[in-house]
């Protein structure tokens, strides 16, 4: 009797237990993340810089990423027209559908969709670089080479990381507004002259730098997240592909809440 | 030169240096012998500062290297070279940028200069013709070298090894043992080498010490440590699986 009675007070205390641990772990990590944020950002700001280092990632993010954000930006517009030109249809309103594509690609698909593919692009091999280095001594290497890793390593990555993101939503923003062109004029059989106007009537500057800020934070987050995950692997091989794992899971995530936020700030 | 009082380490509830000792003289070859998880890599991590200590002092030349801030420990670096176990070279480079890689960095060298300069040190041990190689072309033994050539390269007055021959095959591990009395008779440098290679200790060191438990249980010259009476460090040397040592994870 006793037992039963006490059964639902263990499940409780078993889940409030799972429930904290999960909490201090997660506060935890934020906590090393931020840590190491201030250290890159310490590190940023002293010389020597990494000139060099830095241009490299920036080619290796940014050009390497180019390709990928092209297509899904194109396609997005695309099917962001079709979508919106057949259900504006309804209601008589199909004149609208430049505006819709313009204003959801500049301030939420183009930083958004950039941001998640260089996460599982740039953000993966990041992490699986930085953790090779840590579990083939690498990383030690460099210090006993009178070399902070931080420097080397984690700023020339979260200089790019920054520069990037924003650099690449532009030519998403015009690529995809491009694409929702081309569907609604060359197959919905819509006028050209009512798109562009349509589009240039309702954007605001403001659309497109707030996007371009959030395309900056994005370009951040993935950066020091990546790199996190990747400094502190341990484990060998395993540790590798976890912290890989890792580093993409966290980054999305991490784009995909930010965004929210930082929407209702900027856009108020 | 190098000494090293009372040191304590600990990870999490495994305390693994319980106040280690030792004393290295100025050219002198030491090595520590020590079991498998016995923190020998642990000692040497703390000698190039890697590691920070949970108490104790780590002095070169009289100053602690735990006590250092962040650039003056970087500084203090540079009188360093090491080479890693599995040699750590880094995997993005080309080898002679590998070994150029702190004459570049630290000393402003040219391109060609530093390139000249790291073709000389790649002579000092052995290689010839492998600038351009990637780390990944290599063999192992030939990866040992260029950790070598590349640990040497800004001529610093301490070498540390990290298991020089784990992994080569006897001839090429007597290779490696050949080349690290070359360097301490050529380079007059202070060595401390980590192993569990018998042969290696004694044919590389000047003196042995032995870490047991987190502490150094003895110390001497390899004709002393042969003949010591020390029943750890006799079932340690001739490598017997009987003795005082109780090996982890196995019940008797």
């Amino acid at each position: 009797m006793a037992n039963i009675l006490l059964k639902p007070v263990e499940l409780l205390g078993r889940s409030v237990t799972m429930f904290w641990s999960t909490f201090v772990l997660f506060t935890a990590e934020l906590g090393s993340i931020l840590l190491l944020l201030c250290s890159a950002i310490k590190q940023l700001v002293l010389p020597p810089f990494e000139l060099k280092n830095t241009f490299k990632q920036v080619v290796e993010i940014g050009i390497k990423s180019l390709p990928v954000v092209l297509i899904t930006a194109v396609f997005t517009g695309m099917v962001l027209a079709l979508q919106s030109y057949t259900g504006f249809k309804r209601f008589n309103a199909e004149v609208m559908v430049g505006t819709v594509v313009a204003l959801s690609i500049t301030r939420e698909l183009g930083p958004v969709l950039t941001g998640l593919i260089v996460a599982g692009r740039a953000g993966a091999a990041m992490a699986a670089e930085l953790g090779t280095m840590r579990v083939t001594e690498q990383i030690d290497a460099l210090e006993t080479l009178a070399t902070n890793p931080v420097k080397y390593l984690v700023v020339p990555r979260f200089i790019a990381g920054i520069i990037i993101l924003p650099s690449l939503t532009v030519v998403a923003d015009i690529i995809g507004i491009i694409g929702g062109f081309f569907v609604t004029v060359n197959v919905l059989g819509a006028n050209s002259s009512v798109y562009w106007r349509r589009t240039w009537d309702y954007l605001e500057t403001s659309d497109i730098y707030n996007g371009l800020i959030k395309a900056c934070f994005f370009g951040a987050s993935i950066a020091i997240i990546s790199c996190y995950k990747g400094f502190y692997t341990s484990g060998g091989a395993e540790g590798v592909g976890k912290a890989t794992t890792g580093a993409v899971v966290l980054s999305s995530m991490t784009i995909l809440i930010s965004d929210y936020f930082l929407s209702a700030w900027l856009f108020k | 030169m190098i000494e090293i009082v009372d040191l304590h380490k600990a990870f999490g509830r495994n305390h693994v240096l319980r106040g280690a000792n030792l004393k290295v003289e100025k050219g002198e070859s030491m090595v520590v012998i020590g079991g498998s998880g016995s923190g020998k890599s642990v000692l040497i991590k703390h000698i190039i500062g890697t590691l920070k200590p949970d108490s104790g002092s780590i002095l070169i030349d009289g100053v602690d290297i735990a006590k250092l801030s962040e650039n003056e420990l970087y500084e203090t670096r540079k009188r360093f070279g090491m080479l890693f176990q599995m040699a750590a070279l880094f995997d993005s480079m080309k080898v002679w940028e590998n070994v150029a890689f702190a004459l570049m960095r630290h000393g402003k060298l040219k391109e060609k200069d530093a390139k000249e300069i790291a073709s000389e040190k790649l002579r000092m041990v052995g290689l010839m013709g492998v600038e351009d190689l990637m780390p990944s072309e290599l063999s192992g033994g030939m990866k040992k070298r260029v950790g070598l050539a590349r640990a040497i390269a800004h001529s610093p007055e301490i070498l540390l090894y990290d298991e020089p021959t784990t992994g080569l095959d006897p001839i090429m591990a007597d290779a490696i043992n050949d080349l690290i009395i070359e360097m301490k008779q050529k380079l007059l440098v202070t060595s401390v080498a980590i192993t569990h290679d018998m042969h290696s200790a004694y044919k590389i060191a000047d003196r042995i010490a032995m870490l047991y438990e987190g502490r150094i249980i003895a110390t001497g010259t390899p004709d002393e440590i042969k003949n010591t009476d020390n029943a750890i460090v006799r079932q340690f040397i001739t490598g017997s699986a009987v003795g005082p040592i109780k090996i982890e994870g196995v019940t008797a």
